[in-house]
């Protein structure tokens, strides 16, 4: 076929593709574009406060993979203002590939403590979920270690998902950072060994295995035992909340591991002035609020209060790892859930 | 060449891409990953392989072969599971079959066990599950195109064999299996780098195959060269299937006369005969599509109950509708003028090899194919946009990518083995004898197509579309990555409430993908009806 027909051809569909429906509403002076790794059923509720607050339209694309090689292909001419992540690695990710752009604002300086941003402002973190264990109710338990995951007496006991999911290679990496690579290695095994099905799905899973008795403990999100609790996600996992009790476990000598979701100006922001002020907002204690209530998940600004589903599950004491190092681990984290064939 | 040559774009980036890699993570791959990946890969491929072949096959002779109660609508039923996703059959599979799901909780109340601590079915959450699932879902395409094949130009051969008395299952498997080799090799095929592709299913299922392998190596460790490495490796896998299909029939040519084809006499079956055809056709109908579907509609009505229907559904319906039926367009057109360029230059080395590589789009897995357009879409974005610039100084900026062309464009690259596939096994069946006299007669290449060729292909055609259009509305790994701006279509709303675990209004959206995929099987099952 000739190019000349091709080029056509292709000129014609684009035509075609071209009447496709991507609405631009006249009704707002300021827009701003938004990629995010946030399912957008999530974020609806801040944007449409932000909206409202500032008269500003939020344009949403929910990139689940790619976001980073997608906002690189598109280079200069990217329409991405801001960009946002469920975790670290993926946010740490874009700053270093030079996808975002450092920025100075008091008011997300004085909200946001200092290990939980960027040196720059080339990252700022919203809000952070807790790594915890769920545990079938008739179960004495009240303290945890991650460290006790991989105790023999659990052998055929424990539901996890995959081990490459990003919310366990943080846990992996953190494993890493406290007790160092032949340890981990150990550890990992040990919980491969104690997994009662195969590692996968997701964390809501884990609460519906332990009801279905396929397994009295696993490991979970905090915001998801508030998402089931509170009847939001509908009766079926309003049973599945209550089916388990949660405790947070703590890295013997340190904490709770913690995972955050944050937001970066990217690098070639059409509307950098309007994404500050997004960011700014979002650090409020209007947003934080709804992130707490809303979204089940732990403000980053202090004073803001936890839900109290949330507050019930138990004072967080957060592990004192910088969040830096544990993306540094991802990595390796990784290989190593590879290495032991954490998945198979 | 021109087509080949944009399928094989992506393939180029890839390998640039896996260029990059550094050698010590090929040591990593080549110890942790890739045996379990070649291995739980091969076991599905073979497992989806037989199944596919035994389900499509069979029910597809039961209904062209014998007259039994049901049996016109049982035929088009038999399609129905293609509108179901494998991501949608999973997961409904999980809950229904879950300890706490309806059928083993019925289970124990007749059993009178109290717990599920003590008594369980084995998880389907593994190789076993994984294999039933995809197969249930994915034998239509075998089914659709052995139908054909019995229906049309192996008709005359197989009356001929049964006036010469050959017994039933002699009839089957001496003579209908053999004649119906190309167009099972065309659905398996088909089926098989479905089944290879697919992630969504897999990955809840806890199967590592190869694209399980290379998604993980991408996302958790930002190693897209790795991932790109992985991925050369699958599409050696393809292609040795490729090659070893075409081997398996290099000397045989299927055209049959020039007469006018009719279709095979059905012989009457009555009596326990006909209700164990019937038996067998309902099967898979049930655990393809009547389960999932049953089960949909009852989550979609407590959700609709708890929460109502989410406004934004009905343009999400539209946008996934308007794209599909676009894509469908270009993918069929394009695929009609490779099979016929491949056809009129019949011999000649170079076409047949483009021809194949085109098809090469629809076994790289959706991610994988989606990271390498992002280059090709943009670059073909800076071009534009530079022209348009200095001709009417107008910044035309990310346009491909921003109006949901460059979408169009991947589509047409990830689906066209389909529409090739299909309308080439079309082709095969017009003999070449008809080209030759109708260009004697003074006919251009051009309305030889078609005057002469298009009538005759034009169920091939139909079919192709039906399946590009329902695999286009089912897409998600590409439509996630390249779609514009504030663009939902069904499948990413799906996914989106899936990924935070709101399965209930999930299952509004998946029910959605479900029914507009009856659509275009209803309307190819009342166009071959009136055949």
């Amino acid at each position: 076929m000739m190019p000349t027909t091709l080029l056509r051809r292709g000129i014609q569909i684009a035509l075609l593709a071209g009447s496709l429906g991507v609405s631009s509403g006249a009704a707002f002076s300021q827009e701003i574009n938004l990629y995010t790794t946030r399912e957008p059923g999530l974020i609806k509720t801040l944007i449409d406060a932000f909206t409202q607050a500032k008269g500003v339209k939020v344009n949403t694309i929910f990139v689940k993979d790619g976001l980073a090689e997608r906002v690189e292909a598109e280079g200069d001419k990217s329409p991405a203002d801001v960009l946002m992540t469920v975790d670290i690695g993926n946010l740490i990710d874009l700053v270093d590939k030079k996808l975002t752009q450092p920025v100075k604002s008091s008011l997300l300086d004085s909200a946001i403590p200092a290990n939980l941003r960027g040196a720059n402002g080339e990252w700022f973190t919203l809000s952070m979920r807790a790594r915890v264990l769920y545990a079938a109710k008739d179960l004495d338990l009240t303290a945890f270690t991650y460290e006790d995951l991989a105790d023999p007496k659990w052998k055929g006991k424990v539901c996890i998902r995959s081990g490459q999911h990003p919310y366990n290679t943080a846990m992996i990496a953190a494993y890493l950072a406290h007790h160092g690579a032949a340890k981990t290695e150990t550890w990992l095994k040990g919980l491969k060994a104690n997994l009662a099905r195969k590692a996968g799905g997701g964390d809501r899973e884990v609460a519906r295995d332990i009801l279905g008795g396929i397994c009295e403990i696993g490991v979970g999100n905090s915001y998801y035992v508030g998402l089931m609790r509170s009847g939001n996600g509908g009766p079926d996992q309003k049973k599945w909340g209550e089916a388990i009790k949660v405790v947070l476990p703590t890295f013997e000598g340190g904490g709770t591991q913690v995972n955050v979701s944050g937001a970066a100006v990217a690098r070639n922001a059409p509307n950098k002035a309007a994404a500050i002020s997004f960011l700014e907002f979002l650090v409020s204690d209007a947003a934080q609020k709804i992130y707490a209530e809303a979204n089940y998940e732990y403000p980053v600004k202090a004073g803001v209060a936890a839900d109290p589903l949330i507050a019930a599950l138990g004072n967080l004491k957060v592990d004192n790892l910088n969040l830096t190092e544990i993306a540094k681990n991802r990595k390796e984290a990784s290989l190593l859930a590879e290495k032991v064939g954490f998945d198979n | 060449m021109g087509i080949a040559a944009l399928v094989m774009a992506p393939i180029v980036v890839l390998a640039g891409l896996a260029a990059q890699g550094s050698g010590g993570l090929w040591s990593h791959l080549a110890t942790n990953v890739l045996p379990t990946a070649l291995h739980d890969t091969i076991l599905l491929l073979l497992g989806v392989g037989i199944l596919v072949s035994a389900i499509g096959t069979g029910t597809a002779w039961l209904v062209s072969a014998y007259e039994f109660p049901g049996r016109r609508a049982l035929s088009w039923a038999l399609l129905l599971p293609l509108s179901v996703p494998t991501y949608i059959i999973a997961y409904t599979y999980l809950d229904i079959l879950h300890p706490i799901g309806p059928v083993q909780t019925a289970l124990r109340a007749v059993l009178g066990i109290a717990s599920p601590r003590d008594f369980r079915l084995p998880d389907i959450r593994s190789m076993g599950g994984c294999i039933l699932l995809l197969s249930f879902v994915l034998y239509p395409y075998v089914y659709l195109t052995t139908r054909a094949m019995f229906q049309t130009q192996a008709a005359g051969l197989i009356e001929a064999a049964r006036v010469l008395g050959t017994r039933k299952v002699a009839l089957f498997f001496r003579v209908a299996l053999p004649l119906a080799h190309p167009a099972i090799a065309v659905g398996v095929s088909l089926a098989l780098m479905e089944a290879l592709n697919d992630i969504g299913a897999s990955e809840f299922l806890g199967v590592r195959t190869l694209s399980v392998s290379i998604y993980t190596t991408w996302i958790t460790r930002s190693d897209l060269p790795g991932a790109a490495q992985i991925a050369l490796v699958m599409l050696l896998v393809v292609i040795m299937l490729v090659m070893a299909e075409r081997w398996a029939r290099r000397h045989r040519r299927y055209a049959a006369s020039t007469k006018r084809s009719h279709p095979l006499k059905r012989v009457i079956l009555k009596g326990p005969a006909a209700a164990g055809a019937i038996v067998l056709c309902v099967i898979p109908i049930v655990l393809g599509f009547v389960g999932p579907a049953v089960y949909l509609v009852s989550e979609s009505i407590k959700r609709v109950r708890f929460g109502g229907i989410s406004s934004s559904i009905i343009r999400e319906l539209l946008n996934t509708i308007t794209v599909s039926f676009i894509a469908t367009l270009a993918v069929v057109c394009l695929g009609l003028v490779v099979a016929y360029a491949a056809r009129l230059e019949r011999g000649r080395r170079l076409s047949a090899i483009s021809l194949r590589v085109a098809s090469l789009g629809y076994a790289i897995p959706g991610t994988v194919l989606a990271i390498g357009m992002l280059p090709l879409i943009t670059g073909l974005d800076a071009v534009l946009d530079d022209i348009v610039q200095s001709i009417w100084n107008v910044p035309l900026r990310l346009w491909l990518l921003g109006t949901g062309s460059g979408l169009v464009i991947a589509y047409t690259v990830r689906f066209m083995a389909i529409s090739i596939g299909g309308i080439e096994a079309g082709f095969t069946r017009v003999p070449a004898s008809l080209d030759d006299a109708s260009r004697t007669l003074g006919k251009s290449a051009g309305s030889t197509l078609r005057q002469v060729h298009f009538p005759l292909i034009r169920p091939a055609v139909a079919a192709a579309a039906l399946l590009v259009f329902v695999d286009v509305m089912k897409e998600l790994p590409v439509t996630l990555l390249l779609r514009p701006l504030n663009f939902e279509t069904l499948a990413t709303h799906l996914y989106g409430e899936a990924a935070r675990g709101t399965y209930e209004e999930a299952a509004i959206a998946a029910l959605l993908i479900v029914a507009a995929g009856i659509i275009p099987v209803v309307v190819l099952g009342r166009a071959d009806q009136k055949t």
